[in-house]
């Protein structure tokens, strides 16, 4: 990868002016993301938070040629445009190197565009999808999905007198793309910016699928300040929440692994985060404990994969 | 020109393949099946140059078909029944983003019951989509239309997808007789493709499906879809015409049979055109005043030249494939209902609603139809106005 500085330097590819919320994740992972690609590029964008504040007509904060078309979709649109690159390309009809890549929030990806990315990555599509995983379905304020976390509030796994919020685990999606046997899977994270765009050019120059799952802090649907972004994201990776891993060809490789000491308590990053209060609250110790002990088993697991495999 | 024996699918999936497009994405389903393993057999023989995308569900075809579109390619896909269901949230942005895809459709009923028989719900339940709707009455039809789709979907006035329809077993796996272009007339009369705002221009990005708030032009954006639906009405007759002077087959929105003494006629969509016209035949040989319609053209719909052709007869059936529940009638019922409306004397119409579900439709029925509208026609008054043919007795008590 070139060096931080040279790649600073070069031109934006999503512009200022767009409409996402201060400190929103979202786009410093795109930027990260777009600023490694090799050439010009069609990006596809689902239906969301990052496709609404970036378009919005006649306006485009996007300089590579973009597309939107649904929700469930961004997978099976981005399959179609390379389809029709490869085709055209075959026909001399056009010349240039071109690089294919589709964003979708964590809504977009987990759940409803589940289907179209498994059928995309397994048809072999040379393509990068990345999902900017937020933890719920914020573009329409808040609702949970199959990314948000146990216990987090969301106004569809609201807290009340019988409910301490979302009671079920994430789904591991990374994990999903990984049993698809696709040449890249990684997680990554905005604040170890290198360690997210070596991963990202990495995906670039994969022939073949590749899929990155990216931590994407939200302010409003976690109940944080703006400014905290970049901390929540680190802390979540230094507790274990969200390891940085990666899985080429089947081969796992941890990128950051905290030592035991180093490895902070997941209670410490969910109690500055406004959608986890209610479970500081007198009688919810015991779904703490049970929070970690499904952070440390994972992790736990991860550190196996890497020894096996 | 070759004629050569064929199921109305094959004929459907030749047609294609002499347009040889740039990408087809497909899912099968009963009964369009057959299109996409043709031409994914084509493909791999290496007999065209399109990439196909066998896609993982009709949602997908779509999608990839929008996608592939907007990057730059002739794009073509292939549906029936609950796989139209599927990709109908598509549909809408396909017509929207002015993408000329066309599509065959082999319709088929939708669930439920399943069902997987000829009926028209499926097509005519998408006839609010944006897209432009032919409906073809035989495999020689479904042939021209699927050709004559590319010249009016591409064209600059138009610029909307085109959907041609054949009726599902009935002509998609029945074999008939099919008179076939050479490829190079085909290609000749579709001519190269030409796309604008390419997504693959890398001089010149695009950001397509952009965000309208309110505020925005999301109005004005259906009523510049609308204009070009009424453009397409131009166009598709005047592709009709020069399809007809290189093959004899001349196509325009409708054709009649008996109808200019007719005080009766019948309009008819699809496959079941063919029954009635030999009914028709047969009744006129009893010095029976009828005629009848085949529409060809639905979306956009030819009112004023329906309601002009119709306009000297006494009493009009109209045939449908397919039911609107809780409405005055079937969908073709309605649209021909609404375009005699501007008439100063205006018939009296009927609406025979048959085969749902593949139910056959028998000459007996087709008479029995003619035979009430003669009453009609004869002065009696007749207040009931939907008819169910070849149905069996039904309450609501479940008592057969």
């Amino acid at each position: 990868m070139a060096r931080p500085k040279e790649i600073a330097s070069r031109p934006e590819r999503l512009t200022g002016g767009h409409r996402l919320c201060a400190g929103c994740g979202a786009p410093i992972n795109v930027r990260q993301i777009m600023s490694v690609c090799p050439g010009p590029a069609v990006v596809s964008v689902a239906t969301g938070c990052l496709e609404v504040s970036t378009t919005i007509y006649p306006y485009t904060a996007w300089k590579d040629s973009m597309i939107h078309s649904a929700f469930e979709n961004a997978a099976a649109t981005i399959c179609g445009v390379e389809t029709a690159y490869r085709s055209l390309r075959k026909q001399g009809r056009i010349d240039k190197d071109m690089y294919f890549v589709a964003f979708g929030g964590d809504g977009g990806t987990y759940d409803i565009g589940l289907q179209a990315l498994s059928g995309a990555v397994e048809r072999g599509h040379n393509f990068v999808y990345v999902c900017y995983d937020n933890g719920a379905y914020m573009n329409t304020g808040f609702q949970r999905s199959g990314a948000t976390p146990c216990g987090a509030w969301t106004t569809t796994s609201p807290v009340g007198k019988e409910s301490y919020g979302k009671t079920q685990n994430r789904k591991d999606l990374a994990e999903i793309l990984v049993a698809h046997d696709i040449p890249y899977v990684a997680t990554a994270s905005p604040h170890n910016f290198k360690d997210l765009m070596n991963k990202a050019e990495k995906a670039f120059n994969m022939p073949g699928p590749a899929f990155l799952n990216v931590i994407s802090p939200c302010p409003r649907g976690w109940r944080t300040p703006g400014d905290q972004t970049i901390a929540l994201a680190k802390e979540a990776v230094q507790s274990c929440y969200w390891p940085l891993y990666e899985v080429e060809y089947g081969k796992y490789k941890i990128n950051y692994k905290p030592r035991p000491e180093k490895k902070t308590p997941v209670a410490d990053w969910m109690k500055k985060q406004g959608r986890f209060a209610h479970l500081f609250k007198p009688g919810n110790e015991q779904v703490l404990e049970d929070i970690q002990a499904y952070i440390d088993r994972k992790w736990e697991e991860l550190l196996k994969k890497e020894e096996c495999l | 020109m070759s004629r050569k024996a064929m199921t109305g699918n094959g004929a459907i999936a030749i047609a294609l393949k002499q347009v040889e497009p740039d990408v087809m994405s497909a899912y099968p389903i009963t009964p369009q099946t057959e299109i996409a393993q043709n031409y994914a057999q084509f493909v791999a023989d290496g007999a065209v140059k399109t990439e196909y995308i066998a896609v993982e569900s009709e949602h997908s075809a779509m999608s990839a078909a929008i996608g592939s579109a907007a990057a730059g390619a002739r794009t073509i896909t292939a549906t029936s029944s609950q796989g139209f269901a599927l990709m109908w949230e598509m549909l809408f942005i396909a017509a929207s983003l002015r993408l000329p895809i066309t599509m065959p459709v082999i319709t088929r009923a939708l669930s439920g019951p399943i069902n997987i028989h000829c009926d028209h719900s499926d097509s005519m339940g998408g006839r609010d989509c944006g897209w432009v709707q032919l409906y073809g009455e035989d495999a020689q039809e479904g042939y021209d239309n699927a050709i004559q789709a590319f010249r009016i979907a591409e064209h600059m006035d138009v610029r909307l997808p085109v959907m041609t329809m054949i009726d599902g077993f009935i002509i998609s796996g029945a074999i008939g007789p099919l008179d076939v272009l050479e490829d190079e007339q085909v290609k000749q009369f579709v001519g190269p493709y030409k796309a604008i705002h390419p997504l693959l221009d890398v001089d010149n990005p695009v950001t397509v499906g952009a965000f309208d708030s309110l505020g925005g032009w999301y109005f004005e954006h259906k009523v510049t879809q609308n204009m070009a639906m009424a453009k397409a009405m131009d166009v598709i007759g005047g592709v009709g015409r020069e399809y007809g002077q290189l093959t004899g087959r001349e196509y325009s929105h409708f054709k009649t049979h008996h109808i200019e003494d007719a005080e009766i006629v019948l309009v008819a969509i699809g496959s079941a055109a063919g029954n009635v016209k030999t009914m028709v035949d047969k009744l006129r040989d009893h010095d029976v005043k009828v005629g009848m319609m085949k529409v060809r053209t639905f979306r956009p719909f030819p009112a004023a030249q329906i309601a002009a052709a119709l306009s000297g007869a006494k009493i009009i059936g109209v045939m449908d494939r397919s039911d609107s529940f809780g409405a005055l009638g079937g969908p073709l019922f309605m649209e021909i209902r609404s375009a005699m409306f501007e008439l100063g004397a205006r018939p009296q119409i009927y609406n025979f609603i048959y085969g749902l579900g593949g139910r056959d439709i028998f000459p007996d029925d087709i008479e029995g139809a003619v035979r009430l509208l003669e009453k009609a026609a004869a002065g009696e008054k007749i207040t009931q106005k939907r008819y169910y043919l070849n149905v069996r007795e039904v309450s609501l008590d479940g008592q057969a």
